[in-house]
Parts: structure tokens; C-alpha cells; sequence
């Protein structure tokens, strides 16, 4: 059993801040994390080695400095790691991010035949939970999405039984090896890293692979030329013809202000008084 | 220098939605984004479609007709029983071939497990671009092309994503960030079928089972009419259950920021933004929350928005209707017994 976890390098966003004068970004020095849903990927992947048996591959597109969220990926218990980097990869939206990403995981498969593909089910910079989708298709693997659960995994058989969070409930599929698996958070919980395994990923050598060796054929496919979508504009939400009106009053006790409100309100916006008259009755 | 069209992708025409259903109901957000393509359909002067993939059978059957009281001139319908329950394989065949045969200029689904599950494998299959969760839609008429607006990574503002040279342009937007335009029984419209080229050997995924969620507990936020909502303003966990005491005093339901949820003070389903629900409650109350643009786009399409917040220049006033500025520990309190009493004599004066 051959898996491969794809994770992204991604800027914490816990420790973004808003320029208060700007209001643009401010992204430098900003560090950097594993983006946190792929570890829940890269956790069922490795659970799944404990049970079965498994060779666990992490791959990663992005700049040079990807590498150490794959180190990081090593010191948890990934075997081996792959960083696809080039510049022409720069700019890539999701679809020449998921052709650059089946490429190499092509590249990865003739070395050992790959099994299972693991994504998280989205990164929180992009957002869009389309790479696992697009990955999948260019594979030709089965697509199963938002998996919170693998059942059972009959490696004879090449058969797997998934349980999928779908809208309004769960579905349970069965389907062959190789598949795409995007895994839902909150499932599992990443394991510590070893002492063991911290000292090999320290000197762990990364695969670092340009454009040619992890098999891309037409570059065009990828980066700024290979993505339809195109970012036309950034500007700031609309603001409100009216700002918030300030209640006030003469006391501006909390009492005053609370009734002041409501008097307000309810004249300006009755069918708001009248719903909640309805449903305290 | 301006913007030209490829000449092959001028044949491509018209806007389509996607018609989501599950287990014999139509999901929401098909309606209301019916509502916005009919809007984008009239400006571009074209046809509004629906796409409706189903077993064979009047409910899939009705389900155009909804369509067509929703704002829809015309439905695309595949009746197959490989379509009784989701999966991505037939689906995505079938709403391939279709857009490969009649070719629409603009393609939405939902932002649902299941249409993000399907839109990503058919804009794969047609290598074409895909802007995820869109909370603003609008179209170029110069270069006619669909302007496709969605928040930006960690800062307060949004970003216009365009698919220039590709058809169809797709895009998926989230329950209830558009509108749900008013049913319109008189509306009519016409059906062209097709067919599922597939045999259900051919299908490697089963479905073994589908166990439904059994909705006693999850809260569901986003079809909440009254919402009190908190913030890390709100300080110590302790000091949440002030908003418990008014969300019972209104009927209302809990939500709450991410810094909040992230640090346990409530469930993950509680909230509301860009990455938890969007909401469009009737009445919103902010209270401890500063308003950014994550937080914004989850409930800002809420009719009115009461925002309590220590500091005046906190930007949730930006875009609430009424603010007081105030600690919220005292002014919650007295907030609870305003509308107790209001909604008491209220109620007296019948
Ligand atoms: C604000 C913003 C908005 C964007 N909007 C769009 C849009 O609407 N449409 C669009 O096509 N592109 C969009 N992009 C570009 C998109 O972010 C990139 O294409 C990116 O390379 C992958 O998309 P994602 O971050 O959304 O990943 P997702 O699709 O959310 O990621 C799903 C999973 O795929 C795997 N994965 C994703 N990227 C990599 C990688 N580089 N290496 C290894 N594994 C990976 C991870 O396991 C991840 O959990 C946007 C980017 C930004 C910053
Ligand atoms: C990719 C991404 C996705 C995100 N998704 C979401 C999301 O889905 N939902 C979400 O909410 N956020 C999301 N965020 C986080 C978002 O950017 C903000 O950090 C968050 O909304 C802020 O939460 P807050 O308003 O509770 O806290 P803060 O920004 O810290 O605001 C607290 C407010 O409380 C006020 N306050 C302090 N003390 C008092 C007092 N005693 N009385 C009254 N007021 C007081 C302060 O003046 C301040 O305005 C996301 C961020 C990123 C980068």
C-alpha cells in the first residue's frame, strides 16, 4: 500500500493582521504553517500504515521554502517527501495546480504504484476545496470527498468502505483502489512527532523536483498560463450608504440605552417585533 | 488592448444552474441562485436554464417545475435510475455531456458537499476555471464576461476573479448568500431531455447506505430568523451564557466568531463566516465582534444588524444598523430585560 498525503504551505492565519491605516495584508513575517486540515489527512494516512501496512509519501507544490512544512509532515512519521518547485508553476489557480499535482504523483507511482491519494478538505488561504476534485479526475482515481470516516481497507481485494458527510447525512460508499480521498476535519487528532523521527527529518533529504522531473509535459498546463481564472481586482467591501446609528441617550446608562434601542427599532422595523411576538407566544 | 473573445467560445450561450436535490427535495441554494442568474441571464439578454439529473419519476419531474416558478425559461432533464443517489461519477458524465452539447456561457452550483464535490471533477473534465464560494456576481457587458467576486485571504477586502478565455465560466456560491427570489406559480418553461450514456457496470463507487443526520441537537444557523452572535469581545467563556440568556429571551439561536469557536467556548456548527455558516437571519445581534471581512460576509445579507461593541471605531458599525458602544457585560444584561418587558406589554397590549 502506497499513499500520498498532499499538503500546502500556508501563512498562519491566526497571526495575520490588517493594516489599520491600509487596510491591505501585512503578510511579512508572518509564519508559516502545514495548512491545518491537511495534518487530519495526513494522520489517517498514517494510521492506516500502523493498521496495514502502508508507505506514506508526502508531496507538496510550492516555493523552496515548502520544504520544511514536508520535514515537518517527516517528523510525524511520512517515509518519504516530495517538493514540486519551479518558477513556472508561480500563479497557478486550482486547475493547474491539480495538473502539476497528478503529474507528479505519476512521477511518484513508477517508482512504487500509488494506491491512495490523501488531500485535506480544503486550505485556509485558497478555500476552494477544488484540488482533491481536480487531482482525482486527472487520474482517473475514484473521487470520494469530505470521507470522515475509512471503514475498512481489503488491500487483496483493492476495496475500501468510506463513510462521506453529505448534505443532510452520511453516505456510506465502497469502492476500488486507487482512489482520491479528501479528509474531513475533527476525526482524528495528529500524533506527537518522535524523537526519532524529529532527528530524521532534520537530515532527511526532500526530493526537490522542477518542472522536468516531476514529469510535466506541457508547460503551459501550469502556473499563470495554465490557469483560467484571473484575479481582475481587489478592492474593499461596499460600505453601507448610512453607517450604524449610534444610540444615545441623555443617562447613556445601560437601561436607557437598551430601551432607546428597542423604541427604535421596533418603530423603524414592526415585522421585527412582530416575529418576535411570534415566536415567544 | 481590449479583450477578444475566442470565436469558438462565442457559440457558447446562456446561463444554466445546476438543480441540487437530495432524498426527493430541492436544496435552496438552486433557488436562490436562480434568482441571481436571472439577473445575470437578463443582463447578458439570454436564457435562464436549470439542470435537473434524477431517477426516473415525477418527483425529478416537479423539480423542473420549480425551477420554472423560480425563474428558469428552461430545464435540461436526465431521468436515470444510475442518478438515484449522488455520486460523483455519473453525475459528473452526465453534466459534462451536457455542457459539451448545448453549451451555456455560465455554469453555477451551490457551494454543498455535493455540488463542490461535483463542480471541481466537471471544471476539471472541461479544463475550465472554477471561483469558489462567490459572494458577489456580476457581469462585464464590454467583454461579457462574469465577474465573480469572493473574500481575500486574511485582509478586509474582496477579490473579482474572471474566467477570460474558457467556457463555461463556473462558479459556486453558498446557502443563503443570495436571495430566494419569490415563487411564481404562473411561470412556465420547456423541458429538453437527454440521456445518461452509462451502465451501472461501468460505475465503480456503490452506495451501501445513507444514514441521515437525526437533527435533535445540530444547530441550524443558517436558516435562523434571530441570531445573537459573540466575539472574543465577549472575554472569558463564562461571560457567554449572557448570550444564551438573551437568545432564550428572543428565541433565537447561538452563534459566535472563529477565535471563539476555535477556543471552545461554543460548537464548530455555531460559526458564522467565511469559513463556518453564512447566515440570513432577520434580526443579527453582534456583540464583542469587530466586524471583519471573514465574519462580515456570513451575515451581513441579515435585514437588521445590532452591533455592541466598547469601541467606537470598531468597523461591525461600518455595516450594523444600530450600535451601542458600551461593555457589553452591563449593557447585555439590561439589553435581556429591555426586551423582555417590551415584548411583555407588547404582548398584554395584544
Ligand atoms: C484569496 C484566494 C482566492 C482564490 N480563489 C480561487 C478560485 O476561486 N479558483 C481557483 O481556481 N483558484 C483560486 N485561488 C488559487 C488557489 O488558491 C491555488 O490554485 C492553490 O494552488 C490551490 O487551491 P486552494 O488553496 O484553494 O486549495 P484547496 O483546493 O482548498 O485544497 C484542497 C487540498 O488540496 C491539497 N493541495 C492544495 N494545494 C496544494 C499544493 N500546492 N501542494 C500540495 N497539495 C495541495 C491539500 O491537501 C489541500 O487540503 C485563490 C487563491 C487565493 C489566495
Ligand atoms: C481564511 C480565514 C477564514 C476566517 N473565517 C472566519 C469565519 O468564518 N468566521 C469568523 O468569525 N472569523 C473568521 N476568520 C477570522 C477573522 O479574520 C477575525 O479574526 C475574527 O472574525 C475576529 O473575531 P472577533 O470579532 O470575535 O474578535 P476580535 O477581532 O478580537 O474583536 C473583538 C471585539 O470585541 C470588542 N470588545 C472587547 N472588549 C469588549 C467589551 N468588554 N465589550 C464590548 N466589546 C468588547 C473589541 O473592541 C473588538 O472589536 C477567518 C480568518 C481567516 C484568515
Amino acid at each position: 500500500m502506497h499513499i500520498v498525503v498532499c499538503i500546502k504551505q500556508v501563512p498562519d492565519s491566526a497571526q495575520i493582521r490588517v493594516h489599520p491605516v491600509t487596510n491591505t495584508i501585512m503578510r511579512q513575517g508572518v509564519p508559516t504553517i502545514v495548512n491545518p486540515y491537511d495534518l487530519f489527512a495526513l494522520e489517517e494516512a498514517l494510521r492506516l500504515k500502523d493498521e496495514y501496512g502502508a508507505r506514506v509519501t508526502v508531496l507538496t507544490m510550492g516555493p523552496p521554502m515548502a520544504e520544511a512544512a514536508l520535514r515537518k509532515a517527516i517528523s510525524y512519521g511520512a517515509d518519504d517527501a516530495v517538493l514540486v518547485t519551479d518558477r513556472i508553476f508561480a500563479g497557478s489557480d486550482t486547475l493547474a495546480t491539480s495538473y502539476a499535482l497528478a503529474a507528479a504523483i505519476q512521477q511518484i507511482s513508477k517508482d512504487i504504484t500509488v494506491d491512495l491519494v490523501f488531500t485535506g478538505k480544503q486550505t485556509i488561504d485558497g478555500d476552494t476545496a477544488q484540488v482533491g476534485p481536480g487531482v482525482a479526475k486527472r487520474l482517473e482515481m475514484q473521487l470520494l470527498t469530505y470521507v470522515s470516516k475509512i471503514r475498512s481497507l481489503d488491500t487483496d481485494k483493492q476495496e475500501i468502505v468510506v463513510e462521506r458527510r453529505s448534505e443532510g447525512g452520511v453516505q456510506v460508499l465502497k469502492t476500488k483502489i486507487p482512489s482520491l480521498i479528501t479528509v474531513l476535519e475533527g476525526n482524528n487528532e495528529m500524533r506527537f512527532a518522535t524523537m526519532a523521527n524529529m532527528f530524521r527529518a532534520a537530515r532527511y533529504p526532500v526530493k526537490i523536483w522542477n518542472k522536468d522531473a516531476a514529469g510535466i509535459e506541457d508547460p503551459t498546463k501550469t502556473g499563470l498560463k495554465g490557469s483560467p481564472t484571473v484575479v481582475s481586482k481587489v478592492f474593499a467591501p461596499t460600505p453601507r450608504a448610512t453607517k450604524a446609528e449610534i444610540i444615545q441617550c441623555e443617562s447613556n446608562e445601560p437601561k436607557d440605552l437598551s430601551v432607546t434601542l428597542l423604541a427604535k427599532m421596533f418603530t423603524k422595523f414592526p415585522n421585527i417585533e412582530k416575529e418576535l411576538l411570534k415566536r415567544s407566544a | 488592448k481590449k479583450f477578444e473573445l475566442d470565436e469558438r467560445l462565442k457559440a457558447y450561450k446562456g446561463v444554466w444552474v445546476f438543480i441540487e436535490h437530495e432524498r426527493g427535495a430541492i436544496h435552496p441554494v438552486s433557488l436562490e441562485l436562480l434568482g441571481e442568474g436571472r439577473k445575470l441571464a437578463d443582463m447578458l439578454g439570454v436564457e435562464l436554464a436549470g439542470v435537473v439529473m434524477g431517477p426516473p419519476g415525477e418527483t425529478t419531474r416537479s423539480f423542473c417545475q420549480e425551477a420554472f416558478y423560480h425563474g428558469a425559461d428552461l430545464c435540461y432533464l436526465i431521468e436515470d435510475p444510475l442518478l438515484q443517489d449522488y455520486r460523483n461519477e455519473p453525475y459528473t458524465k452526465g453534466l459534462t455531456d451536457l455542457v459539451n452539447k448545448y453549451q451555456p456561457e455560465i455554469l453555477f452550483l451551490g457551494a454543498t458537499t455535493l455540488g463542490r464535490d461535483l463542480a471541481g471533477s466537471v471544471a476539471t473534465t472541461l479544463k475550465t476555471g472554477l471561483t469558489a464560494d462567490c459572494t458577489e456576481l456580476n457581469i462585464d457587458l464590454d467583454v461579457r464576461s462574469l465577474l465573480a467576486s469572493r473574500p481575500t485571504f486574511g485582509g478586509s477586502l474582496l477579490c473579482t476573479i474572471q474566467t477570460l478565455n474558457y467556457r463555461p465560466q463556473m462558479a459556486t456560491v453558498r446557502p443563503r448568500v443570495m436571495a430566494m427570489p419569490e415563487r411564481d406559480a404562473t411561470r412556465n418553461g420547456r423541458i429538453i431531455e437527454d440521456t445518461l450514456s452509462m451502465i451501472e457496470d461501468s460505475i465503480i463507487t456503490k452506495v451501501l447506505e445513507f444514514i441521515p443526520d437525526e437533527m435533535q441537537d445540530k444547530p441550524q444557523l443558517p436558516f435562523a430568523d434571530i441570531i445573537v452572535a459573540g466575539g472574543r469581545g465577549m472575554k472569558k467563556p463564562e461571560n457567554f451564557k449572557l448570550i444564551w440568556e438573551l437568545a432564550q429571551v428572543l428565541g433565537a439561536e447561538v452563534g459566535a466568531t472563529r477565535p471563539v469557536v476555535q477556543a471552545g467556548w461554543v460548537e464548530l456548527d455555531r460559526q458564522v463566516g467565511q469559513s463556518g455558516k453564512t447566515v440570513r437571519s432577520k434580526l443579527y445581534i453582534a456583540v464583542g465582534i469587530s466586524g471583519a471581512i471573514q465574519h462580515r460576509v456570513g451575515m451581513d445579507a441579515s435585514d437588521v444588524i445590532i452591533a455592541i461593541n466598547n469601541d467606537p471605531n470598531a468597523p461591525i458599525f461600518d455595516f450594523a444598523h444600530y450600535g451601542i458602544v458600551g461593555n457589553a457585560m452591563t449593557i447585555l444584561p439590561a439589553l435581556t430585560e429591555a426586551f423582555k418587558a417590551h415584548l411583555a406589554t407588547a404582548r398584554k397590549a395584544g
